[in-house]
């Protein structure tokens, strides 16, 4: 009955009526047509922007973040947020590269440590990861506290943590270089070029990783009632879903997907100081929102985070394209995050 | 055929200060549907608090199929066959259909979730039940009585024997509630003991085959529903005779008030929809689900926005684009959802009350204190609020008298319309007939009143005219004292 009605007003729709189907199409499409006439804006002014070697660069830039976007988005599912995952990265990444400086190295921080091998020290970081998820899921599963809250909170812990690690040894605070080659080399290597230039390893590294959480995300149970806890909380307790756990289990996740990204980092970067991290989560966060991974729960989907890390990536490349001063650039990254949601809420609004 | 399918023996419940149950008793045998009826307040829902171990009661005995049983949870309960259909449902609605139906007990192999099979059980499940629904649909798009079938469903999956349904019909209309009804003999000739709590006596009457009515926390009386009339429930109800359901209605005028011409939404499903309203009159609006009877409210009031079509107030054209316009031009609205855009749950009953026009209680830019107190105390008073006092939080009164307190807000504004959408759901006898004279006493004086409901009888006892939408059109105006249910209802019907 309710489809024979639907069908008979496309029938008898008015001019008003079309222009306004058109329009929200354009509205629920808005981020892609906002995506290609940003390219063709930076493209007019300069063809260089779509050049092989600046794609990958685009490309790489964000694959460096999507693992970091896919934990935090996990927590935005939840209606939560994640304030500490920048920070994590920042320890994280740290940890990894005193562990993988190259021997004889004269700053080595643990200079009678040798090399440790690749595996372990990984691990190391998925497992430092895990334990600050495990930290920030517990509190915020057990003392029934807003993510923001607590997520405020440990992101000061680590950082403290983070320069009292940068103590140790002979380090004395300095940034963490001279990383082993068979890091730098597993990470920011390359097996493939494209047209001359070189994609890096981690690229693929990441996309793995997106494969393997969009699987979690859609296809296990765990996923499932990570979106129905987002959803409605209530519904989810009723239903015999283990809320306490699923919360957890979010946040580890998340915490593990930081532990890979620092682990990437600090090869990336090759120079790891206290400021490595600083506000990563903040541009996710953004990326997130962008991608339609909404902060009312229950929301999002894997293509959304990539979709709005790529997006937010080709902005900020593209305003260094443009050659606009630094400090403007932050005014314009900010108002485009506005511009970017407020134009995606739309499709959310109720129309009447 | 007589087996006792549940019993509770005794229960006892108290709250600090409150004794919330005090010696109460259900029996309910197999297939059949039992009726628990009370006023606000009486017991009700804290005795189903205690079956499902929502709260632990303080003495008595539950006895299921003679064993006794005590749930720490409702999960626990829904896994032994003792499921509730929510009032007020809870659902992940940003979930599909079938997501929500199992959720809590995906069909997996190795923490991967089994899609095809989660499917096909679905969709055997609603064949079995004669319901018919995509179950990879989204369950925030369908409406409150087809998330209704998917809840009843998902007690079914459970193979539950006792089900409880928790004001089932509040928000259904006439049609859906036959379908519901359906369902409901289906599963009592299945051997499925019913409990059916609603404040509809019609209802009560037809459906059940025995009622237990609760006043104050105690079981009053168990009967077979065959020897009970509404007067008599009512009676056992409040403890006292309530003579008459619905107050007298004063004639109204014939000076005309307010015209519609030709009202069309731009979104909202509403076509052309003309009508007049005179002073001192109550208008109500009859419709199915889905035939714009809210929306028809929210266009007049400026929620929603006009395609075309004119409306005049005293022969002068207003343009009510928004709210506030419509507030200037004397229009006020009682929402169709209280707790979520009525009330503001956590302020008092001041706040609550004078919301609406606050900068009258402005000088020199403070609010004064003494004038709103005034108006308030007058409120609380002229429409009989029961409220410990002004400063107490509005969510911790009754929905009857957090119903007031809006209708109170709104007199305040001194209102030439005012459209009152479903004033009395979910709202007991005793305060629905305090409802109903309060609409007689501002159509009375000279005030018009546009009533939507879904309630039948409700239209017929308060409405001068009944104007009945039927997809969005008008499908016509009744006299309220000639016409009948069937007349309405054939009305109703007429575009869809």
């Amino acid at each position: 009955m309710k489809s024979m009605t639907r069908t008979r007003q496309r029938d008898e729709m008015t001019p008003e009526q079309k222009t306004l189907r058109r329009k929200e199409f354009f509205i629920n499409n808005s981020l892609y047509f906002f995506l290609i006439a940003a390219i063709v804006g930076i493209v007019i002014y300069d063809p260089r922007f779509l050049s092989t070697a600046s794609i990958v660069n685009i490309l790489s830039l964000s694959a460096a973040n999507l693992p970091l976007a896919l934990g935090i988005a996990g927590a935005i599912i939840l209606s939560g947020t994640d304030l500490s995952a920048g920070r994590a990265v920042g320890l994280i990444a740290c940890v990894s590269a005193s562990l993988l400086q190259m021997a004889g190295y004269p700053n080595k921080m643990f200079p009678s440590l040798g090399v440790l091998p690749l595996p372990v020290v990984l691990l190391i970081a998925l497992a430092i990861g895990g334990l600050i998820g495990l930290v920030n899921g517990f509190c915020v599963a057990k003392f029934r506290l807003h993510p923001f809250i607590v997520t405020l909170a440990t992101q000061l812990i680590l950082f403290g943590i983070l320069l009292m690690y940068l103590m140790n040894g002979n380090n004395n605070g300095q940034s963490l270089s001279g990383l082993d080659p068979s890091y730098t080399q597993w990470i920011t290597g390359s097996f493939l070029k494209i047209g001359g230039t070189a994609i890096p390893n981690y690229v693929f590294y990441s996309i793995a990783i997106t494969a393997v959480i969009w699987f979690v995300w859609n296809k296990t149970v765990f996923g499932k009632n990570m979106f129905a806890v987002g959803s409605n909380e209530e519904a989810a307790r009723v239903s015999g879903v283990n809320v306490t756990a699923t919360i957890i289990g979010v946040f580890v996740l998340a915490g593990v997907l930081y532990g890979v990204t620092g682990f990437i980092e600090a090869a990336r970067i090759g120079s790891n100081s206290a400021a490595t991290g600083l506000n990563y989560e903040l541009d996710a966060i953004a990326a997130c929102v962008i991608g339609g991974v909404s902060f009312v729960g229950g929301i999002g989907k894997i293509r959304g985070v990539i979709l709005g890390v790529v997006l937010l990536r080709i902005i900020f490349v593209g305003l260094t394209f443009l050659s606009i001063d630094a400090n403007l650039q932050y005014v314009i990254k900010g108002l485009i995050i506005l511009l970017a949601c407020a134009i995606d809420m739309r499709k959310y609004l109720k129309k009447r | 055929m007589e087996e006792i399918l549940l019993q509770m023996r005794g229960i006892c419940k108290s709250f600090p200060g409150v004794k919330a149950l005090d010696n109460a008793n259900l029996t309910v045998k197999r297939g059949t549907v039992h009726a628990l009826m009370g006023e606000n307040g009486a017991g009700k829902s804290t005795l189903m608090k205690c079956l499902f171990g929502i709260y632990a009661k303080d003495k008595g005995e539950i006895f299921l199929e003679g064993r006794p049983v005590e749930f720490a949870s409702s999960k626990e309960a829904l896994e032994q066959g003792v499921a509730m259909v929510h009032q007020e449902l809870n659902q992940a609605l940003s979930r599909t259909v079938a997501d929500n139906l199992w959720l809590g007990r995906y069909p997996a192999r190795v923490g991967v979730v089994r899609k095809g099979k989660m499917r096909k059980d679905t969709l055997d499940l609603f064949e079995s039940l004669g319901f018919s629904q995509n179950p990879d649909a989204v369950a925030g798009t369908l409406s409150v009585s087809r998330r209704q079938m998917i809840e009843i469903a998902k007690a079914v999956s459970y193979d539950a024997k006792i089900i409880v349904f928790d004001e089932p019909t509040s928000s259904l209309t006439e049609q859906e509630t036959e379908g519901l009804f359906r369902i409901i003999k289906t599963l009592r000739d299945k051997g499925c003991g019913i409990v059916y709590i609603s404040h509809k006596m019609e209802e009560i009457l037809r459906i059940s085959d025995e009622v237990t009515v609760m006043r104050d926390g105690k079981t009053v009386a168990t009967r077979p529903a065959a020897e009970l009339t509404m007067e008599e429930i009512i009676r056992l109800m409040v403890g006292r005779e309530l003579t008459q359901r619905f107050p007298e209605k004063a004639p109204a005028t014939q000076e005309n008030l307010l015209s519609v011409r030709d009202l069309t939404g731009r979104y909202a499903p509403l076509r052309e929809v003309s009508f007049d309203l005179r002073k001192g009159e109550v208008l109500g609006v009859a419709g199915l689900d889905g035939a714009g009877r809210t929306e028809l409210l929210e266009l007049l009031f400026g929620l929603a926005a006009k395609e075309r079509g004119t409306v005049t107030l005293e022969g002068r054209e207003i343009r009510n684009s928004s709210p506030r316009a419509a507030i200037r031009n004397g229009f006020a609205l009682l929402t169709e959802e209280r707790r979520a855009t009525g009330i503001f749950p956590g302020r008092s009953v001041q706040e609550n009350t004078v919301v609406s026009r606050l900068s009258a209680y402005r000088k020199f830019g403070f609010l004064q204190e003494k004038a709103m107190k005034r108006d308030v105390d007058s409120v609380v008073q002229s429409l009989k609020v029961k409220t410990p006092s002004r400063h107490t939080p509005i969510r911790v009164l009754s929905g009857g008298n957090q119903q007031k307190v809006i209708l109170g807000r709104w007199l305040l504004t001194n209102p030439k319309i005012l459209l009152l959408d479903e004033p009395t759901r979910g709202i007991d006898v005793g305060a629905k007939y305090e409802i109903y004279k309060i609409i007689a006493d501002l159509a009375k004086q000279g005030r018009g009143v546009i009533l939507v409901s879904g309630e039948m009888p409700e239209l017929l006892g308060v409405c001068h005219r009944i104007l009945v939408l039927s997809a969005g059109r008008a499908a016509g105006i009744v006299q309220a004292d000639e016409t009948t249910q069937e007349e309405i209802m054939s009305l109703a019907a007429k575009f869809v």
